[in-house]
């Protein structure tokens, strides 16, 4: 060994060079990760912020609400910070001051927001309550209709999928003239809940299929008929996957655009056709169409945030089997 | 698997031929209702008599008595057979009525002339509508830009790929990141279109155009150019659905057991080399799954281009969906979009029949 005193301990320089080769990579993974975030989430910011603009904040592209009693003095801080206003929500009725006043623009609002609700809820649980019965059906029984078996049927139900909305569209736009179902929310509901029924059948067969028959063998034996045990016992169970399929429904039928833009005009309306139907005047009322943009957008941030992982779950249920 | 089911019942159903026979009658009687109302609405369309009909809602009323009493015979003929039935018929009839009818009556109207804002009514004009079509540069440069579109897949999986693998990897805050990272998925299209296409993207004022006149590049407009035009809406689609891929992959991810990423570390394999020699071998049948899934939402694009460039510049950017949608609003031409559409129909079913046969193949374990 050496004269000089050496310190023993003392990392290698392969040592030294694993971490520092793991800082490096932690550094770019949190890099990566907190670049992605502000791509996801900046929009949604940006959205929000401006609905308390006015002309001069777009203009000269100030980003952030501040109180202006706080504001710091300086050139600096007048490029950097507004003081927020309520100029875009007067304009739906939905600001403090409005919210106490008769407001023709609320209601008008309030009533495309209630459309929207309803036709989502409504068709998500019709979806969910269909598809769960077929997906039971088809992962516990055999079938044989005509030449169909269980297969054919599953298949029958899932190539749904494919069908592009606009093949639908237009023959529904005749058959609803005649039926006087155009712009009326019953067939809003009946179209949406025919695009998500595929993907609830998907969840549904996915999730019966990992609940054990012996379950209702046991129910059976002591004497429940077949829907009795299905309701009482595999219900229950399944439910966690219904939820997932539930919500998943109703984000994609909340955000529907295409039928609702197409069969509906004054009645029906929901909130996507009345935010599409602003977009005309763009670069005049940004304040106005951030605040409808962002009150359309709230509630599924809102489900997003608290019911994150029924949607992953979801999801999830088709890609791992 | 053979022919018995899952679940074993044994039942001992004992149906009286008088059980039988008023099932029987039921259906066939609310079949008959059925054709009788169906018969006096065409009467009365066809101007022979009037009965006083303003719609034809009755003969909608009639069939879904049909399919209930369908539904509710099917218990009553064929005792615990026709329960397990029951599981399945109404979502079979349901989607049936909504999709096989509309399908039929599409075809007529596809063979057709019929401009809904004229008082003409339809007119059969054979194959017109197909000859139109074959001679029509913009449906085929929708359909061009679609093929553009699906193949911008590519890049919206490996971005999706990469943030699986670093979702799935350890890191802190985990949940914060996949709500953030989940959150576009939620957002409606059209709330996208006007927050990032037509307030983001705004060449004068918007923060994006701000952000690339920084970085020097003057005169920033994202819709001006054709191909600009078609990257943006790429872009802007490709963040809504992103999230979507990389769920799918993170549960497949999620899934891969730990003893086969631990015995390639032990045999000596570096990040890199185990990546491509294990994980994406293991994960290529939930690729492929994620993949399909997404093609099919994204040849049903539309809401987005509507929205934001409505087909422009010149139909640079248009989508089957959004064409036929403007063919209909300008025009109200119901025959000839009709015709479209099927037109697409049939061809994405060709491609997609193409595309699952070589997705068996590939996720095939090869040996």
């Amino acid at each position: 060994m050496t004269d000089t005193p050496v310190q023993i301990f003392r990392d290698s320089d392969t040592d030294r060079g694993f971490r520092m080769k793991w800082w490096a990579s932690r550094t770019a993974i949190y890099g990566v990760l907190v670049f992605w975030a502000v791509i996801c989430l900046f929009p949604i910011y940006w959205t929000a912020t401006t609905s308390f603009k006015m002309a001069p904040n777009v203009m000269q592209g100030q980003m952030v609400p501040f109180p202006q009693s706080w504001t710091p003095e300086g050139d600096w801080a007048k490029s950097v910070f507004y003081a927020p206003k309520w100029k875009g929500w007067e304009s739906i009725g939905m600001s403090p001051q409005t919210l106490q006043q008769e407001s023709t623009v609320r209601a008008e609002f309030l009533k495309r927001f209630g459309n929207s609700a309803i036709v989502a809820l409504v068709s998500s649980t019709l979806a969910v309550v269909l598809g769960a019965m077929a997906a039971y059906g088809l992962s516990r029984f055999r079938y044989k209709w005509a030449w169909m078996k269980n297969d054919d049927i599953l298949f029958f139900f899932l190539s749904q999928l494919i069908l592009p909305p606009v093949v639908l569209a237009l023959p529904f736009l005749v058959l609803y003239k005649e039926l006087a179902l155009l712009d009326t929310r019953i067939g809003l509901i009946l179209l949406y809940t025919l695009s998500v029924l595929p993907i609830v059948i998907w969840i549904m067969k996915d999730q019966f299929e990992t609940i054990p028959t012996e379950l209702e063998e046991a129910a059976l034996v002591d004497g429940l008929s077949i829907w009795g045990a299905f309701l009482t016992i595999i219900v229950p169970i399944a439910l966690p996957g219904m939820v997932a399929a539930f919500i998943l429904s109703l984000v994609l039928t909340w955000n529907e655009y295409f039928f609702a833009a197409l069969l509906t005009s004054t009645h029906a309306n929901t909130l996507p056709v009345m935010v599409a139907s602003q977009t005309g005047s763009q670069g005049i009322n940004w304040w106005s169409m951030a605040a409808l943009s962002f009150a359309a957008i709230l509630p599924l941030i809102v489900i997003g945030v608290v019911l994150e992982r029924f949607i992953i779950k979801g999801m999830a249920a088709g890609a791992v089997k | 698997m053979s022919g018995s089911d899952q679940l074993h019942v044994v039942t001992s159903d004992d149906i009286t031929p008088g059980r039988a026979r008023f099932g029987k009658t039921l259906v066939w009687g609310a079949a008959a209702v059925l054709l009788l109302v169906a018969a006096a609405q065409t009467a009365q369309v066809m101007g022979w008599q009037d009965f006083g009909f303003a719609s034809w809602r009755p003969t909608l009323y009639a069939y879904c008595l049909w399919a209930t009493a369908l539904c509710w015979a099917q218990v009553i003929t064929r005792g615990e057979q026709g329960k397990r039935t029951l599981f399945v018929l109404p979502a079979a009839l349901f989607v049936i009525s909504l999709t096989v009818f509309p399908l039929l009556f599409g075809l007529i109207i596809a063979f057709s002339s019929w401009n809904l804002s004229s008082l003409d009514g339809r007119q059969f004009n054979g194959v017109a509508n197909l000859v139109q079509m074959w001679h029509d540069p913009f449906y085929w440069n929708a359909l061009g830009n679609m093929v553009i579109y699906v193949l911008a897949i590519i890049a919206e999986y490996a971005i999706a790929f990469g943030l699986a693998l670093i979702l799935a990897g350890q890191i802190r805050a985990r949940k914060f990141w996949r709500v953030a990272f989940l959150m576009p998925l939620m957002l409606s299209p059209v709330a996208v279109s006007w927050m990032i296409g037509k307030s983001m993207l705004e060449p004068r004022f918007g923060p994006l155009a701000r952000l690339a006149r920084s970085l020097g590049i003057e005169n920033p407009s994202f819709f001006e150019s054709p191909w600009m035009a078609k990257l943006t809406i790429m872009v802007l689609d490709a963040w809504t659905f992103i999230p979507f891929m990389m769920i799918m992959l993170l549960a497949g991810l999620q899934a891969i057991p730990k003893e086969l990423q631990e015995a390639s570390k032990v045999d000596g394999a570096t990040g890199w080399k185990s990546f491509w020699e294990i994980t994406f071998p293991l994960m290529l049948p939930v690729s492929v799954t994620a993949i399909l899934i997404r093609i099919i939402f994204k040849l049903k694009l539309a809401d987005i281009v509507i929205t934001v460039t409505s087909g422009g510049p010149g139909g640079a950017t248009d989508t089957v969906t959004s064409f036929i949608f403007r063919e209909y609003r300008e025009r109200s031409n119901v025959g000839y979009g009709t015709m479209l559409a099927m037109v697409y129909l049939v061809l994405i079913v060709i491609a997609m029949t193409v595309l699952m046969k070589f997705a068996n193949r590939l996720t095939k374990p090869r040996t």
